[in-house]
C-alpha cells in the first residue's frame, strides 16, 4: 500500500466506527430514555402509551397500605393531583411519607401506575433534585431547611 | 489557634502557588535559569503549606471542635475515630483540600523525580501544575473556605451522613483523586510540551510513569467505589450508570487510550499529536468529573450541600483550562514534528484500533451523561438516561475491542502477520468456543448472550496466558529453559498479561452475576427458611442493639447446606441514626468462593414477619477481583527497569541528550 493508502484506510476504518457508535446513540436517545413527570403533568396519552417513565412528586401522607407480603401501595402527589401507585419490593432507607420521591414504571390498563423501582438518589434533604425544582416551580414547597 | 494557623497556611500555599504559576514559566521563554529555580523550592513548599493545613483541619476533627463550622456540620463527639479522621474529606471543604493536597504532592514528586528532565520542561510542568493549584486554591479560599468559624460554638456536632460513615470513605476518595488528580501531570506534560514546541519519545518516556500511577490508583478508585455501593446500598447492584459513576469511568477510558497511545510514542515515536490530545483529554474529563460532583448540578451521596456561586467558580475553571489547552494545542500542535507511519496491520496498528474504540465509548459515556443537563438546561425538559442506552451504545462497541485484545500483543510491531497470530492463538480461541457450547448446554437456549460473554472472558483470559507463554518460548525450550527466559523478560510483558487477564476476570464476573444471579424478596418470620445459590437460609430472629452513635435491629440467619447441617451465621440490620434521623440498611454478605449470598432487610410487614430480599450472586466478586489483577499488572508495568533508567540522563555538559531519533 502505497502512503496515502494507508492513510487512507485509517482514516476510513475511524470514521466509520464513529458512525456506528453515532447511529446507535441517536437511536438510543430516541428509545432508551425516560421521561419525567409531576403528577398534574400527566397527559391522557402517557396512560394509554403504556411507555415508561419517571413519576416524582411527594408521598402522600397516610397513603401508604401495606398489602400481602412484600406488596405495597401509596399516592404520589404534587398537591395538585395524585397518582396511585402499587410496588413489589423492598423501599429504600429514605421512603418517609410527605417526603420526595422519585419512581420508575409505567401506567397498566385501567390506569393504575405500576413501579418497578423506587429510587434513592436522594441527598440528606430527602428531596429529589427533579422534585424539588418541579415542586419550587408550582409554588407548592419552598426548600429545605438546611438550604 | 491551630485552626487560624491552618488558614493562613492555605492562604501562604495560594500567594506562593501563584509565583510559581508564573516566573518558571517566563523564565522558560527568556532562558533566565535563576527564574526557572524558583519552580523546585515552591513545589515543595506549597506541600508542605497544603499539609500543614489538611493537618490542622484534621485535628479540629479529631479534637471534635465544634466552633469551626466544618466541624459542626460533620461531626458528632460519639463519632467512632476512624470517622472522625475520615470525615475530615466526607465533606465538599475538606474533599477540595485533599483534592489540592494531592495535587500539591503530586507536583512535589515531579519537582523531586525531575532531575533528568531538561530544564525548560521542567520549569514550565511545575509551572503548569501551579497554574491547576492556584486555580482550585483560589476556589477553597474564596467560596469554601473549611476553618470559618461559629460563635457561639455549638455544644454537639450534627454527625455525619450515616452513609458515609464506613471503612469505604477511608479508601476510596483518597484512592480516586489520586487517579483523578495523578493526570494533572500527564495534562502539564502535554502543555508544556506544546508551549516548547518540542516533543519526542523521550517526552513519552517520562509520561508513562505518571500515567500509569494515575490509572493504577484511579482503578483501585473506581473498583473501590463499586463494591462501596454494592454493600452498603443494600440494593445489591455495583454499577447504576449514575453520571456521579460515569464522572470517573470516563477519565478511566480516556487515561487507558493514553496509556497505549504513549507505547506508541515511546517505542515507535508515532503518534505523537495524538498523544499530546489525548494527554488534554484525559485531565478534562478528570475536571468535569470534579465538575459535575462538586457543582451540584446533579442530587447524590457525593454532592454535599452546595451553593450556586460554587458551581460557577468550577465552572469557570473548568472553560478555562480546557478551552485553553485545546485552544494551545490548535495553535501549536503543528509545531510538533509529525511522527512515523505504518502498517495497519501491525503492533502499532492494534494500539490505534485500542485507542479509536476507548475514546469512542468515552464518548458516548460522555453524551449519555451530559444529554440530560443539556436538554433540561435548553429546553425544560428532564429525562434521565440510565442502563438501557449505555447497554445499547457502550456494550456493543466494548465487544470489538475486547475480541481484538489477545491479538494486540502478539503483532510485531512495524509490519504485522494476523494469520500467524491468529495460528498461534488457535488454542485459545478453540477452548473458549468449547466454554460457550458448555454454557449453551448447561443453560439452554436462553443463556445464549451469557454463553457468548463467558467465552468472551476465557478468550481474554487465555489470550494473556497464550501470549506470555509464547514470550516464554513454549514448545521451543525445557521447562528450565522457559523458567529462565520467563525470568529474563522485561517486567511490562508481565503487567501486560496480568492487566489483560485482570480485564477478562471483570468480564467474567460481571457476566456471570448479571445473568446468573436470583432474587427472592419474600415475608419471614423466624423459623423459615428458603433457597438460595444450594444452600438454605433460615431466619432465626431479631435483636436489638445499640452502637455508639446509632441503634440497630439486627436480623439474625443461619445458612444450611443441603444435608440441613448449619454452615454458618449471617447478620443483615437495619441502622437508625438518631442525629440525622436517617436509616441505613447494613446487608449480611457471605462469600462462598468467588460468589456471594447477599441479605438485605425491609420493613416490618403487617402479619409479625420482615420483608427480606435475598440475592445469590454468583461469581460476583470477580468483578473487583479483576480490578485487583489489573492494578497489580500496572504496578508491574511501573517497576519495569526500562522505564526508571531509559529516559535519557544528564550528560556532562548538563544539556539532556538527544532522544531517539524522530522520524
Amino acid at each position: 500500500m502505497t502512503r496515502k493508502q494507508k492513510r487512507l484506510s485509517v482514516i476510513g476504518g475511524g470514521l466509520f466506527v464513529l458512525a456506528v457508535a453515532a447511529a446507535l446513540v441517536l437511536f438510543a436517545l430516541q428509545q432508551k430514555i425516560a421521561f419525567f413527570r409531576m403528577p398534574s403533568d400527566i397527559q391522557t396519552s402517557d396512560v394509554e402509551s403504556e411507555s415508561r417513565f419517571r413519576l416524582g412528586g411527594l408521598v402522600e401522607k397516610g397513603s401508604v397500605v401495606r398489602g400481602d407480603g412484600t406488596r405495597i401501595s401509596f399516592s404520589v402527589t404534587d398537591h395538585v393531583k395524585s397518582v396511585p401507585v402499587t410496588y413489589d419490593g423492598i423501599l429504600p432507607d429514605l421512603f418517609r411519607e410527605d417526603q420526595g420521591v422519585v419512581i420508575e414504571g409505567k401506567f397498566m390498563p385501567g390506569g393504575a401506575f405500576v413501579a418497578d423501582s423506587v429510587l434513592a438518589k436522594h441527598d440528606e434533604n430527602y428531596m429529589p433534585k427533579e422534585v424539588a425544582d418541579s415542586l419550587k416551580a408550582k409554588g407548592v414547597w419552598q426548600g429545605g431547611s438546611k438550604q | 489557634m491551630t485552626v487560624e494557623l491552618g488558614h493562613f497556611a492555605l492562604v501562604l500555599a495560594l500567594a506562593l502557588s501563584i509565583i510559581q504559576a508564573v516566573l518558571p514559566v517566563l523564565g522558560a521563554r527568556r532562558n533566565d535559569d535563576r527564574m526557572m529555580a524558583v519552580a523546585v523550592p515552591a513545589s515543595f513548599t506549597v506541600f508542605a503549606l497544603i499539609a500543614l493545613s489538611f493537618a490542622a483541619l484534621t485535628s479540629a476533627h479529631v479534637l471534635s471542635d465544634f466552633s469551626v463550622q466544618n466541624v459542626f456540620e460533620n461531626s458528632h463527639s460519639q463519632k467512632p475515630l476512624l470517622y472522625k479522621f475520615t470525615g475530615v474529606w466526607g465533606n465538599h471543604e475538606g474533599s477540595m483540600l485533599l483534592w489540592v493536597l494531592i495535587l500539591s504532592f503530586f507536583t512535589a514528586l515531579v519537582a523531586f523525580f525531575g532531575n533528568n528532565l531538561p530544564p525548560t520542561l521542567k520549569a514550565n510542568v511545575l509551572g503548569v501544575q501551579a497554574w491547576i493549584g492556584s486555580a482550585f486554591l483560589l476556589f477553597i479560599v474564596g467560596t469554601s473556605n473549611p476553618f470559618a468559624r461559629l460563635n457561639p460554638a455549638p455544644i454537639e456536632g450534627q454527625d455525619l451522613n450515616p452513609i458515609l460513615q464506613d471503612i469505604g470513605l477511608a479508601i476510596h476518595p483518597p484512592m480516586l483523586y489520586l487517579g483523578y488528580v495523578g493526570f494533572s501531570v500527564c495534562f502539564s506534560f502535554a502543555v508544556a510540551a506544546l508551549i516548547d514546541g518540542r516533543i519526542d519519545a523521550a517526552w513519552a518516556r517520562w509520561v508513562r510513569p505518571w500515567t500509569l500511577t494515575a490509572w493504577i490508583f484511579l482503578t483501585g478508585g473506581i473498583a473501590m467505589g463499586s463494591y462501596w455501593a454494592y454493600y452498603e446500598l443494600g440494593w445489591g447492584g455495583w454499577w447504576f450508570w449514575d453520571p456521579v459513576e460515569n464522572a470517573s469511568f470516563m477519565p478511566w477510558l480516556a487515561g487507558t487510550a493514553l496509556l497505549h497511545s504513549a507505547l506508541v510514542m515511546e517505542k515507535r515515536s508515532a503518534l505523537k499529536i495524538w498523544t499530546v490530545l489525548l494527554a488534554i483529554l484525559t485531565f478534562s474529563l478528570s475536571l468535569l468529573g470534579t465538575f459535575l460532583v462538586r457543582s451540584g448540578v446533579l442530587t447524590s451521596v457525593h454532592t454535599f450541600a452546595t451553593d450556586p456561586g460554587r458551581g460557577l467558580f468550577i465552572l469557570a475553571i473548568l472553560v478555562l483550562f480546557i478551552g485553553g489547552s485545546l485552544a494551545l494545542f490548535a495553535w501549536r500542535a503543528q509545531t510538533l514534528a509529525p511522527g512515523g507511519l505504518f502498517q495497519p496491520i501491525s503492533r502499532e496498528g492494534a494500539l490505534v484500533f485500542n485507542n479509536l474504540f476507548l475514546t469512542t465509548a468515552a464518548a458516548t459515556v460522555l453524551i449519555g451523561t451530559l444529554y440530560p443537563l443539556l436538554l433540561e438546561s435548553l429546553t425544560g425538559e428532564k429525562i434521565s438516561v440510565g442502563a438501557p442506552f449505555f447497554n445499547l451504545t457502550f456494550g456493543p462497541l466494548m465487544i470489538p475491542l475486547l475480541a481484538a485484545v489477545p491479538f494486540g500483543p502478539l503483532l510485531a510491531w512495524k509490519r504485522g502477520d494476523i494469520l500467524a497470530v491468529a495460528q498461534r492463538l488457535m488454542t485459545a480461541f478453540f477452548v473458549a468456543l468449547l466454554v460457550v457450547a458448555f454454557v449453551l448446554y448447561k443453560t439452554s437456549a436462553s443463556g445464549v448472550l451469557a454463553a457468548f460473554g463467558i467465552g468472551l472472558a476465557v478468550w481474554l483470559m487465555l489470550g494473556a496466558v497464550t501470549d506470555l507463554s509464547l514470550k516464554a518460548g513454549i514448545g521451543k525450550t525445557s521447562l528450565r529453559g522457559m523458567a529462565q527466559r520467563i525470568m529474563g523478560l522485561p517486567r511490562s510483558v508481565f503487567g501486560t498479561t496480568f492487566a489483560h487477564f485482570g480485564l477478562g476476570i471483570t468480564l467474567l464476573g460481571i457476566v456471570a452475576t448479571t445473568t446468573f444471579a436470583t432474587e427472592s424478596v419474600l415475608v419471614m418470620k423466624p423459623g423459615d427458611g428458603i433457597r438460595a445459590g444450594g444452600y438454605t437460609l433460615r431466619f432465626d430472629r431479631v435483636d436489638a442493639v445499640k452502637g455508639s452513635n446509632y441503634t440497630e435491629d439486627q436480623g439474625k440467619f443461619t445458612i444450611l447446606n443441603d444435608e440441613g447441617q448449619p454452615v454458618t451465621d449471617l447478620v443483615s440490620a437495619k441502622r437508625f441514626f438518631p442525629v440525622r434521623k436517617m436509616q441505613t440498611t447494613e446487608a449480611g454478605i457471605k462469600t462462598f468462593m468467588f460468589s456471594q449470598l447477599y441479605v438485605s432487610l425491609g420493613d416490618a410487614a403487617k402479619d409479625g414477619g420482615i420483608v427480606v430480599r435475598i440475592w445469590w450472586k454468583p461469581l460476583v466478586t470477580l468483578i473487583w477481583l479483576g480490578g485487583v489483577v489489573m492494578m497489580i499488572g500496572g504496578g508491574m508495568s511501573l517497576l519495569d527497569r526500562r522505564l526508571r533508567i531509559g529516559a535519557p540522563a544528564k550528560s556532562k555538559l548538563g544539556k539532556p541528550r538527544p532522544a531517539r531519533a524522530i522520524s
